[in-house]
């Protein structure tokens, strides 16, 4: 069964239509690519997935459930957890307090105002995991402002995996790296989605190429394609409305 | 009738007064962004200068001259202390601006002492213009009605008319194209803090002589003033001054209807005592809370206000 | 608009690490304080000055849980104050009638659960907005509450107010509420289990995320939490202490009136709060202890005490907007890293500069204040008058010298490391 499930999606600004019909499924596990020029609607997909905002029309299945039209925090406790293309994290908590408070309500903590969140043994061994796992562990109590920008991209996806979602969407998560910046994350990325549900944005197509099993082509609001990498590698439309830039 | 006419006269010229304040006030908040606390110490400010003007060089010339320091004060105000914290964010500029109303009054108290002064009108003005059921109708309210209306126009003509005009206009309703004002745009940003706050003082010169000149002055009309262009809306005059004319009838109303609470639920035929500690409350005692319950009930139903062009 | 204000101070990260000694001195020191005061200032102006400050101090703090540790700039925050303090003088004035076995000691209580119950009904729509939106409703709230406290005598005493007597009802511990000394105590208590109990807020699950709904209410979605629902509890919690405080002032006062709803409380608080820090736990009860002895002390001296409450308030928004906690950090993080040799030099220069500033604007306004109520300026063996250029001369002087230096050091880099770190 698909984990992911996008049914005649639809989003428009005003008379702006962003989104023209998406449909779209990810079975459980895959890691799955979404490319598209600038502008073409990649991020507002993230968005309705997420809840950021509601979807003109359509909808949006999480597991078989319907998702769209809930609020994004809703989302986000049924499992699906995404980052942003600009990095959103807490710029003036450190590096440890960004995950901790990430890993919160996985772990059941709610609301809680009797307990001392320095005791709760489960959730600072959740961050210790993760602050590892995104290699940040002498960072620990740094401001997260303070970082250097790869180290603030590593923790955006620290913060996005932190709470265990079963499915992942990370929007450029490579953007404006390096070469050895962008290999350090894609091989973290590869690390920290191990076993889960990928849905990933990206320009790199090194990087796409390399790490998704599938993949979808966006342009103007409409997928005009999916398929495997060798597939949409050999798409002619694909190559005209898309690769060919890059070629060009 | 007789009390219809003069509450109707009395909303009118309420209305106008608040109408003065709040243009300026909206020109800032909705191009800004900034909620300008210290607004009405600009109106006191205005008070004040004429007063102390107008004892040398007549009313007259301080019915210009108070104005135009004024405004110097305000772009004063806004390059040398708003710009500098306008970096912080918006708490941080609405903290200054509180902080500013704060001072001005001090200082208001410093110079003038904290009873009211003796700012009068001249004599031209405080003369009768005509005779209403016996009552006579002081010229200096016409005079204010007057130059309330001719503000407006101009301001209208301006916005509506002339070239920078229309691109504040459209700043104003879509403040992420200030940018395309061009390159000047803190410029523009002192000018119009600056005109605004000359606004506030002109309403000063003329509401001081009319209402009182004292140091609290600032503090009783300021947050309604804030009301009025939270309730007209961001970015539209028109709305401030339909929200103007409305708040001042209101209140104005609210205070010259006799009725209490128990009159009115009697009157639609629930049976109540007259003079119970609720029922017994009558609409004039209400009536200076009118306007904040129209401000929280706006916020939250309709945070676009009357007639603003976006959200608060 | 959010209420993202990067550059205002956030609470600083509670160190996850500290020793547990680190963190318990600080309370040992508070409470060793309490203790010892009395016998420093066994006077009875001594008492209602302590008294008043504790009181602003527990105040203070519930304001600073919205602004400092919620990002919720509320102009309003003095109706949780007043309704925990008249619902905990409604209760005294019972004690009394009815000869109800409650201790008066426990009042706070009663005040807090005031304070609780109204900030949960009317923060409901008041949470709804953030922001700007957020700040003018709560003024739109206060304004509301503060003309309905008028209006309904029979609850809040009219002009009047209401009055109480705190000598009813059982005691406990012993202690004796009727004169100032006993009152200290029973202040003492609460101001340490009250802060006590607001810092412990800070570290729990809900208070971590309010820093985290104060910082980036945007992202707070997508890690499963409501911020609305987040901002709202601690509205809730915040008026609860705020009610607490209000409880204080019905002991301590034994009279309140429908004031107390007026902006000018709100106004002050936001001052206390401010001006002491918004940025450490403790900035709050540096600034209720500041304007309270300012309030207290320069008011026999000078009209102008508010003026000079206004220009440093002005001056800490546009310089320091971490408040005196700021300055505090900045010599504490120094003495840590050992530098603060080299950097003693820049802040004594940078004290000396705002000293003399200081000294000219006194003078100035001093002097204007005596220009109409007449009189001359006395000190130190010389006599200024308002009518001689002589004073006003030293004043602008002075002003322009301490501006001019505070200038020079700011420019050189010695910030006097006042600010912190974005
Ligand atoms: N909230 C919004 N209101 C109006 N228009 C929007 C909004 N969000 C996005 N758009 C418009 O939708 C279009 C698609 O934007 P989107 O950010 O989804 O593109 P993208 O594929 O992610 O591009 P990029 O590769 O540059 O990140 C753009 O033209 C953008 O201007
Ligand atoms: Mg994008």
């Amino acid at each position: 069964m698909s984990d992911l499930e996008l049914r005649a999606l639809r989003k428009s600004f005003g008379s702006a239509d962003i989104i023209r019909g998406v449909d779209l499924a990810v079975p459980a596990g895959e890691r799955h690519a979404v490319i598209g020029p600038n502008g073409a609607g990649k991020s507002t997909l993230f968005n309705l997935i997420s809840g950021a905002f509601p979807p003109t029309s359509g909808e949006v299945m999480l597991g078989g459930e319907r998702i769209s039209g809930r609020p994004p925090y809703e989302i986000n406790r049924r499992g699906l957890s995404r980052s942003f293309q600009v990095t959103n994290i807490f710029h003036n908590m450190s590096v440890y307090e960004n995950l901790r408070c990430a890993v919160l309500w996985s772990l059941g903590y709610r609301y809680t105002l009797w307990r001392s969140a320095a005791a709760l043994k489960d959730a600072a061994e959740r961050s210790r995991e993760v602050l590892h796992l995104i290699g940040l562990d002498h960072a620990r109590e740094t401001p997260a402002g303070l970082l250097s920008y790869a180290d603030q991209r590593a923790l955006e996806i620290g913060v996005t995996i932190a709470g265990g979602a079963r499915v992942i969407l990370l929007d450029e998560p490579t953007a404006g790296m390096s070469r050895a910046e962008t290999d350090r994350a894609v091989d973290l990325i590869r690390r920290v989605t191990e076993g889960r549900t990928l849905l990933i944005v990206e320009h790199d197509m090194g990087v796409v190429f390399g790490l998704a099993d599938r993949i979808s082509v966006l342009v103007y609001g409409e997928v005009i394609a999916t398929g495997t990498p060798a597939e949409i590698r050999g798409d002619p439309r694909v190559r005209e409305a898309y690769l060919g830039e890059e070629a060009a | 009738m007789e009390v219809v006419v003069f509450s109707l006269l009395n909303g009118l010229l309420y209305g106008l007064l608040l109408f003065m304040l709040s243009s300026g006030l909206t020109l800032i908040f909705s191009m800004m962004g900034v909620l300008n606390f210290a607004h009405a110490s600009f109106y006191m400010l205005g008070a004040y200068l004429a007063y102390a003007m107008g004892g040398q060089i007549g009313f007259w010339p301080a019915l210009f001259l108070a104005p135009v320091l004024v405004g110097v004060a305000g772009a004063l105000v806004e390059r040398y202390g708003l710009r500098p914290v306008h970096a912080n964010g918006h708490v941080a500029e609405l903290l200054f601006t509180f902080g500013l109303a704060y001072l001005i009054e001090e200082i208001v108290k410093l110079f003038w002492g904290k009873q009211p002064v003796p700012y009068r009108v001249p004599d031209v003005l405080s003369q009768p213009i005509f005779t209403l059921f016996e009552t006579t109708y002081p010229a200096f309210r016409v005079f204010m009605m007057v130059v309330a209306l001719l503000m407006f126009g101009v301001l209208w003509l301006l916005l509506k008319r002339t070239r920078a005009g229309l691109m504040i206009q459209a700043a104003l309703t879509h403040p992420h194209m200030v940018g395309h004002l061009g390159h000047n745009v803190p410029l523009i940003f002192m000018t119009v803090f600056g005109i605004g706050c000359a606004l506030a003082g002109l309403a000063g010169v003329i509401g001081g002589a009319i209402l009182v000149t004292e140091p609290g002055m600032a503090h009783s009309l300021g947050p309604i003033v804030f009301v009025v262009v939270v309730v007209g809306g961001m970015g539209s005059l028109t709305g401030a001054f339909v929200a103007s004319l409305l708040i001042g009838m209101l209140q104005t109303f609210a205070i010259a209807v006799g009725a209490s609470i128990g009159d009115l639920l009697r009157l639609v035929g629930i049976p109540v005592a007259p003079h119970g500690e609720l029922t017994g409350i009558t609409l004039a005692q209400i009536a200076p809370m009118l306007p904040f319950l129209l401000l929280v009930l706006i916020l939250i139903f309709r945070p676009r206000g009357l007639m603003g062009a976006r959200e608060t | 608009m959010t209420a993202i204000d990067r550059a205002l101070p956030a609470m600083r990260p509670v160190g996850v690490r500290s020793s547990p000694l680190a963190a318990v001195a600080p309370w040992l020191l508070g409470a060793a304080i309490l203790l010892a005061l009395p016998f420093v200032f066994p006077s009875r102006t001594g008492f209602t000055i302590m008294n008043a400050i504790g009181i602003n101090v527990v105040f203070a703090l519930s304001y600073n849980m919205l602004l400092g540790q919620g990002g919720m700039l509320s102009f309003g925050h003095a109706v949780w104050f007043g309704l925990g303090g008249f619902a905990a003088m409604h209760m005294m004035v019972a004690i009394d009638k009815l000869a109800l076995p409650v201790p008066v000691f426990l009042l706070p209580l009663v005040g807090f659960a005031a304070g609780l119950l109204a900030g949960a009904v009317l923060g409901w729509p008041i949470c709804r907005r953030a922001g700007t939106p957020f700040a003018m409703i709560t003024l739109g709230i206060g304004e509301l509450i503060a003309a309905a406290g008028l209006m309904f005598v029979t609850v809040f005493g009219g002009e009047e107010g209401i009055k109480g007597d705190r000598v009813v009802g059982p005691m406990l511990f012993g202690l004796d509420l009727g004169p100032q000394g006993g009152v200290y105590w029973f202040i003492a208590f609460w101001v340490f289990a009250a802060a006590l109990a607001m810092w412990a807020f800070t570290r729990t699950p809900l208070g971590r995320l309010s820093l985290a709904v104060r910082d980036n209410p945007d992202r707070v979605p997508f890690i499963g939490y409501d911020p609305q629902r987040v901002r709202y509890l601690v509205f809730m919690v915040a008026s609860g202490f705020a009610g607490l405080a209000g409880g204080m002032a019905a002991v301590n006062y034994e009279i309140l009136t429908p004031q107390i709803f007026g902006a000018l409380t709100s106004g002050n608080v936001l001052l206390m709060a401010f001006i002491g820090g918004l940025g450490a736990f403790y900035g709050p009860i540096l600034g209720a202890v500041l304007i309270v002895l300012m309030q207290s002390m320069l008011s026999d001296y000078t009209e102008g005490w508010q003026l000079y409450v206004g220009l440093l308030f002005m001056g800490l928004v546009m310089f320091a907007p971490g408040g005196l906690a700021s300055m505090v950090e900045g010599g504490a993080r120094a003495v840590r890293r050992g530098d603060w040799r080299e950097r003693a030099p820049a802040w004594a220069s940078g004290a000396l500069a705002f000293a003399v500033l200081a000294a000219g604007i006194v003078l100035l306004v001093e002097l204007a204040f005596r220009a109409h109520g007449g009189g001359a300026l006395r000190l130190a063996g010389l006599t200024l008058r308002p009518g001689d250029a002589m004073g006003w001369i030293i004043g602008i002087a002075l002003v322009s010298l301490g501006a001019g230096l505070l200038r020079l050091l700011t420019r050189r880099g010695h910030d006097g490391d006042t600010a912190r770190p974005a």
